[in-house]
């Protein structure tokens, strides 16, 4: 079976301040999806997640960069695509490391892949060197 | 986009609440950590933070709960949590919080956990 496919696109230049945006575009996608209120929740935190890490740590704050969220849906999932012009970081390779540990340390980074992969159905992470990086975030669409 | 996120401080005796209000994410974490730094700055580590009016929170505002805790402690407070709306309080259980800090309903409860419970292990 096919189905219509729609894809809607956000850039915005790289800074925090255009966190609140990126939630509200998110959100606006995700009703439109069909996603429930549950799950639109879950995808604003999700994606805002992945912004916030391409924004800290792919482009060291230069609001001079920009970040791009893409999204494409049909009847059945929603993918989000983060595209970011950093040097290619996978954050997806980082280890788990227990939140009591981590408390500990002191450590108060780390927690926003974790927070991904516990709200999506799927998180992966594509380097294109010398071109862009994607984090691909998927979530299902219930019926 | 006016007050995305404010923090207001009031006093239980010894013990500092903050009440939070708006959201909390990137953005904003830095406010909400002078607002504990004060706290600490002034040898206050008794704090109870009031969620009832915070709308959203992202792992940057978590981040802030994890970087103080053990201060706090070796400094004989606490830090301990209440009002959360169900789906802030969801975003704490998914990384396992409620294991580290006392997650009580309402300011009063907070409080009086500070008389039951002082301090906690992390």
């Amino acid at each position: 079976m096919t189905s219509l496919e729609r894809t809607l696109t956000l850039t915005v230049p790289s800074a925090t301040e255009h966190l609140a945006l990126i939630r509200e575009f998110v959100a606006n996608v995700g009703s439109q999806a069909g996603l429930g209120d549950d799950d639109v929740a879950k995808l604003e935190l999700a994606v805002d997640e992945a912004c916030a890490n391409v924004i800290e740590h792919a482009h060291g704050h230069d609001a001079n960069k920009e970040v791009t969220v893409r999204a494409t849906f049909d009847t059945a999932t929603l993918r989000i695509e983060v595209v970011d012009e950093g040097e290619g970081f996978d954050p997806t390779a980082v280890p788990s490391t227990p939140v009591e540990q981590m408390v500990h340390d002191r450590r108060t980074g780390g927690l926003g892949l974790r927070v991904m992969k516990s709200l999506m159905d799927e998180v992966s992470y594509e380097i294109l060197p010398g071109d862009r990086n994607r984090l691909r975030l998927l979530k299902r669409i219930q019926k | 986009m006016p007050h995305p996120f404010k923090v207001h401080r009031t006093a239980e005796g010894d013990v500092s609440v903050l009440h939070l209000e708006g959201f909390l994410d990137a953005h904003t974490a830095p406010a909400f950590e002078q607002a504990i730094q004060a706290e600490l700055d002034a040898s206050r580590s008794r704090i109870v933070v009031d969620g009832e009016k915070l709308t959203y929170i992202s792992s940057a505002g978590l981040g802030v709960f994890m970087g103080f805790i053990e201060q706090i402690r070796e400094q004989g407070g606490d830090l301990k949590i209440c009002g959360l709306t169900p789906k802030v309080r969801q975003i704490f259980e998914i990384l396992g919080f409620q294991a580290i800090y006392d997650m009580v309903d309402s300011v009063p409860d907070a409080v009086q956990r500070f008389v039951t419970s002082p301090t906690r292990e992390a």
